[in-house]
């Protein structure tokens, strides 16, 4: 036994690299939101495609939403973008949009172009909304539950994984 | 000559560049200064090794504004800082308060240190008292790890 005591230091070595090989994995961008289990915070925004009519986060109660922030100006958004498409196509949960940091004309633009997945989408011009839900980048989206709640935050594109695995499940359940 | 007005087309320049950085966003010099003091404890999260006071980035700016607007109406440093982790978590903290989650990052390098000074005052200890063994003429009596190994197969060979 205490012949085995020269591979100690090899053992705190191989820790070491064990715990430095799990954080190269991780994204120091992805700061967990302290938003979560909370409930969404109020907006009462105008709509993108008609600024007289608004919505507030109360019109949403009763039902669970994806909140799905983006711009036109978001590369990112581009990518992810045919996903949502295809999501609003299956009907998987309904999909609100919040128009980050965005001119009115470029935002209607965009979704003309390339689809739109929204059952609406919310205009937020200076992102003040967008500071409220700690929103500090875009594409960010966002699960809220029938109570209003906000159940899971997802920074960056959505990828097809995360949709099938975290997502679906999620609103299943939220659902069910 | 044409040094010299190279040089002082540079000197203007130059001038007009800084100028255009140090924008005052609010005319009121001690409210600007109280800002500044709470951006500076606070974390950019698009550029994560920035504070909000140093960075350009947009969102650095908006918050900026947010710090100013809440400082305008009257709100204490406290209350800002409870906005901005309650939105963008402990995260947003240059100096994170402590709890258990945080308990780690705190006092973790202060235990490492100790720990390596504990385990050098011990090794050094050990072999303070490994030095004295090596004058006795019995090897067996030394404690039987590798280093005292090697002495002892090369101590005979001396005596003879």
């Amino acid at each position: 036994m205490k012949k085995l005591k020269f591979l100690i230091p090899l053992a705190v070595f191989l820790g070491l690299v064990g715990f430095l090989l799990v954080g190269l994995g991780l994204n120091p961008r992805e700061v967990p939101s302290p938003l979560i289990g909370k409930p969404a915070p109020a907006f009462d925004l105008p709509r993108l495609d008609d600024p007289s009519q608004r919505l507030r986060t109360e019109d949403l109660r009763g039902k669970v939403w994806m909140l799905n922030v983006w711009a036109s100006w978001c590369a990112a958004c581009r990518d992810e973008h045919p996903l949502l498409v295809e999501m609003a196509r299956q009907k998987i949960v309904p999909i609100y949009g919040l128009d980050y940091k965005d001119t009115r004309a470029a935002g209607l633009q965009t979704l003309s172009r390339f689809g739109d997945p929204y059952v609406a989408s919310l205009f937020d011009a200076d992102g003040r909304v967008g500071i409220d839900w700690g929103v500090y980048g875009v594409p960010e989206t966002f699960i809220i539950d029938k109570a209003g709640v906000i159940r899971m935050k997802h920074i960056g594109p959505l990828t097809p994984d995360v949709i099938r695995n975290k997502i679906e499940p999620l609103v299943r359940q939220l659902n069910g | 000559m044409a040094r010299w007005l190279l040089i002082l087309t540079l000197a203007l320049l130059g001038g007009l560049g800084h100028a255009k950085e140090a924008v005052p966003a609010s005319d009121d010099p001690a409210l600007e200064k109280r800002m500044v003091r709470i951006a500076a404890e606070l974390r950019c999260l698009v550029c994560q090794n920035q504070t909000i006071a140093d960075s350009n980035a947009e969102l650095a700016v908006d918050l900026r504004n947010q710090v100013r607007t809440m400082l305008k109406r009257g709100d204490t440093d406290q209350m800002i800082i409870d906005y901005m982790t309650a939105r963008y978590g402990d995260f947003v903290l240059y100096r994170p308060p402590v709890k258990a989650t945080t308990l780690v990052l705190w006092f973790g390098p202060a235990v490492l240190l100790l720990g390596g000074l504990v385990t050098l005052y011990v090794v050094l200890r050990r072999r303070n008292r490994l030095a004295a063994d090596q004058f006795e003429p019995d090897p067996d009596d030394a404690p039987t790890d590798n280093t005292t190994d090697t002495t002892r197969s090369s101590t005979p060979a001396r005596h003879d």
